[in-house]
């Protein structure tokens, strides 16, 4: 019996506009200060009008444009009507039948390698309701109701029910949020709510007839992680599945109707939802208030013309022009624009993309977390990191003594003294890290090394060439700043030369 | 000093020559008032003080020798679904009594701006919804010609107050004929201008692609200053238009030449009282004998226009009032159990029985599987009624017709009988669901004394020409300068 795990996402993302979507309240997360950033308009009053904000329009767009959607040139604005204390009009503003855009894609790596071309059914604008908290003390203290978010301008993009397990829906989450940080439309901060998400989900399962039966679909309400898509699916799959075996109650039957459930992120379980939406009619219809929005191909250019290479462009691009192998474009890209850049300016600096890699994923990425700082406050310039990684490719330092100097410009900023390209320098000098030009100081010392060690000489003869550790040993310890590897190709070299 | 024998004009001359002060003339309408509003019921709540405050205010200005508002000092009431800072603002509903706004409405601006001093709430139908003030949860206005019927509504109160001589100038709102029938029935000039003309921001919404503020006053040339004031584009309205306002009153005494009236046939069917027709007929006998050339004009989808209307006004109407459901302001039931009967409970008991009749038309016509064959298929009709007129407006310049099809009804007489009532708006609902402008002017008496109106409407943004062709007719008739008799003893 194969059972197939069969999610589609409906993202919401708050979008980082200056002020709300149609009135001139700041758009701004803060939950401390209830109701101190509302007006008229976004309270409800009677007679206050909405107007439209364009740069929340303009940031749609944008966004509408990465996903690959079709874009609308004519789009309107409609009610959804229904009650409830966060909705202080009692409807909200959205689009219904004619959404600013529809048909668009976004490409997922799965876990097995293969990318997935998961299909958008549409992104519309929508203005986000208030935040009502109740007293949990179970004392039965009065509900409140702060409206601080309300008329945030939200974006929801609805994918198909392309994603086939509890990873693949994580995996694409996480490349959207990449993807809508790359653009900069929505700081995507999932504690604050700026990012959240609802899971359907069902599962198809193959019968011995070889027929293949869906179950229930389920909607899992207000996931706000990455973690918690991932689990709550895993846990609905699992849930469906069992329920089936109980009951062999499957979609289409007749009385099973769309559930609605939550999740509880402490106790990991879904839990049946007595939903608002339930048995209810939106009443939708066109907002008089507000006018349809035509979009006109000046605009179009313009937000195209705007657009900055998105992170599965560069993906690629990364993979073509610095020779970097999937596994390490796609470490790079999604830790972020940010990071991205810095390798590429490292890349650039030092001119071997493979050099940069490994340390801008390795040293750089480690530091980051130990000292839990973003790229942008990361203590070595990328300019002063290529600068060290040059010598590195032009052989004039070890990979093990460029570390030490990487350590030291570390040092050096936590003792006040900011890494510089000429501080590199003399590190190295104080350090006597610098590889020795002249191998004729290697080669002398190396053969007075060898006539030291003629058994060891006899084994290398032989093909024991591990027997040259303590020769190499020996050498380096006379001479700083030596690269091992070349101390040792040098040794077996000078053995096999006098034989 | 008396208003009754004085217009806006005379008044606003009187005030900018420094013959009259505001302070007098806004104590003059406060005096009025006290003595005869316990009969008429035109105001809601006033108050003496913040208005002679202001009058006086305005009076320092000008004896110091600043520059004055256009309108000067003049007194204007406003109908009590207008936000006013700080003012009580109750749409005459329970739902509102005590809802004080905290910003003023566009036009509130505006007229502070104009130095108009801003005398007091006059009352309407509950949410402006009704043909009568009867559905007014406080009060009923009366005609001041005869107390025993309506003002009209649901502007009745902004209408009487202006006939009674209270105030020069009043405000209403036309979501059907709001403004002009009451105006007809009081025997004033009432306008509603064209949709986005003038700004909706803060006027409590009924029906927001149908709603608009307009005048009222005693004469044409009245209600064209106050236009003056209160058009113009505001950025917090959508719908509101970004279009030049012309200086209305500056030509209005200019008779235009090549003058076409437009009579169309289905406005004189079965249901016109014949004092009515005959009167109408009449004004348009003047403009003939002015030189106007009078054309037939056909509204062929004009018998739709009830019938569309009670789907549009519902249904926007359903969703606008939803707002009023106890949790962020004005009333709250004090009895519920839960969340869900806590809305039921206050808007069971928070609105009259016209609002919730409304409420649950429009609510049943947005309903999923009735959405089409009502609201939509009534949009569509909406634009078969706008084209028929874009056509009608190629042939004439205006079309003149009744603004009802009886003169006041006597309180009481419809209340129970909705749908007689509704088609009390007849004539006057095809002006709002084809956004155009449409005035009412005094232009006759029934032979029981009660005031007629005729309506002129014209092409959508044309006030200019039509409140010149208004002009045209009051300068050869002087039932505008007619007054009812205000004997304060007299029966109510
Ligand atoms: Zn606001």
């Amino acid at each position: 019996m194969k059972v197939t795990t069969v999610v589609g996402l409906e993202v919401h993302v708050q979008l980082h506009t200056r002020t709300k979507i149609f009135c001139g309240c700041v758009n701004r997360f803060n939950p401390d200060a209830p109701n101190t950033q509302t007006c008229p308009v976004c309270l409800g009053l009677p007679g206050a009008l909405p107007v439209m904000n364009q740069e929340a329009f303009r940031l749609s767009l944008v966004t509408a444009m990465a996903l690959n959607c079709e874009l609308a040139r004519f789009t309107k604005w409609d009610r959804k009507q229904y009650y409830y204390p966060d909705l202080p009009k009692a409807y909200q503003i959205s689009q219904y039948d004619l959404p600013f855009s529809h048909d668009g894609w976004l490409d997922v790596s799965s876990e097995d390698g293969e990318t997935r071309h998961i299909r958008i059914n549409r992104a519309h604008l929508e203005e986000d309701a208030g935040k009502n908290t109740h007293d949990e003390s179970g004392r039965g203290g009065d509900s409140q109701v702060d409206l601080n978010r309300c008329g945030t301008p939200l974006l929801e993009i609805v994918s198909e029910p392309d994603l086939r397990s509890a990873a693949e829906a994580k995996a694409y989450l996480e490349e959207l949020h990449l993807l809508l940080t790359y653009l900069g439309v929505s700081d995507c901060n999932m504690q604050e709510g700026s990012l959240r998400c609802d899971a359907n989900v069902n599962l198809h399962i193959e019968q011995n007839n070889g027929e293949t039966i869906a179950t229930p679909i389920v909607e899992i309400k207000n996931l706000n992680s990455f973690r918690g898509v991932e689990a709550a699916i895993t846990y609905e799959a699992d849930r469906q599945q069992e329920e089936y075996s109980k009951t062999g109650r499957k979609l289409g039957d007749p009385g099973v109707e769309k559930e609605t459930r939550g999740w509880n992120a402490e106790r990991n379980v879904t839990f049946a939802q007595r939903g608002k939406e339930e048995a209810s009619d939106y009443r939708y219809f066109p907002d008089p208030d507000l006018m349809p929005v035509t979009v006109s191909d000046e605009q179009l250019a313009e937000v195209r013309g705007s657009l900055c290479e998105f992170p599965a462009a560069r993906r690629d691009r990364f993979e073509a022009e610095y020779g970097l192998s999937k596994y390490d474009a796609s470490v790079v890209i999604n830790q972020g624009e940010k990071f991205a850049d810095y390798f590429e300016s490292v890349a650039k600096g030092c001119g071997d993309g493979k050099q940069a890699v490994n340390w801008v994923t390795q040293n750089v990425l480690r530091e980051l977390n130990e000292r839990s700082v973003t790229v942008a406050d990361f203590p070595i310039p990328a300019d002063v990191l290529a600068a060290l990684l040059q010598r590195i490719v032009n052989g004039d330092l070890t990979v093990k003594s460029g570390r030490e100097v990487f350590d030291e410009l570390l040092s050096d900023h936590d003792k006040g003294m900011p890494p510089s390209i000429e501080r590199i320098s003399a590190i190295i000098d104080e350090k006597g890290l610098a590889m020795l030009a002249d191998t004729g100081e290697l080669d002398s010392l190396i053969d007075a090394t060898i006539a030291d060690h003629a058994k060891a000489v006899e084994d290398i003869r032989n093909g024991k060439l591990q027997a040259a550790g303590p020769i190499i040993g020996k050498v380096m310890k006379q001479l700083k700043g030596a690269d091992p590897q070349t101390v040792r190709e040098r040794i077996i070299e000078r053995i096999q030369q006098n034989s | 000093m008396s208003l009754s024998t004085h217009t806006t004009q005379d008044l606003l001359d009187q005030l900018q020559s420094g013959q009259l002060t505001s302070t007098e003339l806004v104590t003059t309408c406060l005096d009025r008032i006290d003595a005869h509003d316990e009969r008429i019921g035109a105001f809601l709540h006033f108050e003496r003080e913040p208005a002679l405050q202001q009058a006086a205010e305005i009076d320092r200005r000008r004896q110091a020798g600043g520059t004055l508002g256009a309108l000067a000092g003049l007194p204007v009431a406003i109908k009590d679904n207008i936000c006013a800072n700080g003012t009580r603002t109750t749409c005459a509903s329970r739902m509102l009594e005590n809802f004080v706004p905290p910003y003023d409405a566009h036009i509130i601006e505006r007229l502070r701006q104009a130095d108009a001093v801003l005398l007091g709430r006059t009352n309407l139908d509950e949410f402006a919804m009704g043909s009568s003030c009867e559905n007014s949860a406080f009060q009923q206005t009366r005609n001041p010609w005869d107390t025993e019927r309506t003002p009209g509504g649901s502007s009745g109160g902004s209408a009487a107050a202006v006939a009674a001589g209270m105030t020069p100038l009043s405000i209403g709102s036309d979501t059907g004929g709001s403004i002009r029938q009451p105006a007809a029935f009081c025997g004033v000039v009432g306008m509603k201008p064209t949709y986005g003309r003038v700004s909706r921001y803060g006027l409590v919404a009924f029906a927001s692609s149908l709603d608009q503020i307009g005048p009222f006053a005693n004469d044409v040339t009245g209600v064209s200053r106050l236009l003056e004031v209160l058009a113009g584009h505001d950025e917090r309205d959508s719908t509101s238009i970004d279009r030049r306002v012309p200086a209305y009153s500056q030509n209005l005494d200019q008779p235009l030449d090549g003058l076409r009236i437009g009579i169309a046939k289905e406005h004189f069917v079965e249901g016109l009282h014949p004092e009515v027709e005959q009167a109408v007929r009449s004004a348009v006998d003047v403009y003939r004998s002015l030189g106007a050339e009078i054309k037939e004009v056909t509204l062929p989808h004009s018998k739709y226009c009830v019938a569309v209307y009670y789907i549009v006004a519902p249904s926007e109407a359903s969703s606008n009032l939803a707002r009023y459901d106890g949790v962020h302001y004005g009333f709250r039931a004090e009895k519920f159990d839960n969340m869900i009967d806590m809305y039921s409970a206050t808007r069971g008991e928070g609105f009259g029985d016209e609002v919730k009749r409304r409420i649950m038309l429009g609510t049943y016509a947005l309903s999923a599987g009735y959405y089409d064959a009502y609201y939509l298929k009534a949009l569509k009709v909406r634009r078969l009624i706008r084209q028929d007129f874009d056509r009608a407006f190629e042939e004439v310049d205006v079309i003149a017709s009744p603004v009802t099809p009886t003169p006041a009804f006597k309180i009481g007489e419809l209340i129970d009988d909705p749908l007689a009532m509704y088609l009390t708006d007849i004539y006057t609902i095809s002006a709002n669901l084809a956004g155009l402008p449409g005035v009412s002017l005094p232009c006759g008496f029934s032979s029981e004394g009660l005031p007629i109106g005729l309506q002129l409407q014209a092409a959508p943004f044309e006030e200019e020409r039509l409140l010149r062709a208004a002009r045209m007719y009051e300068r050869e008739t002087d039932w505008h300068t007619r007054r009812p008799a205000m004997n304060s003893n007299s029966a109510s």
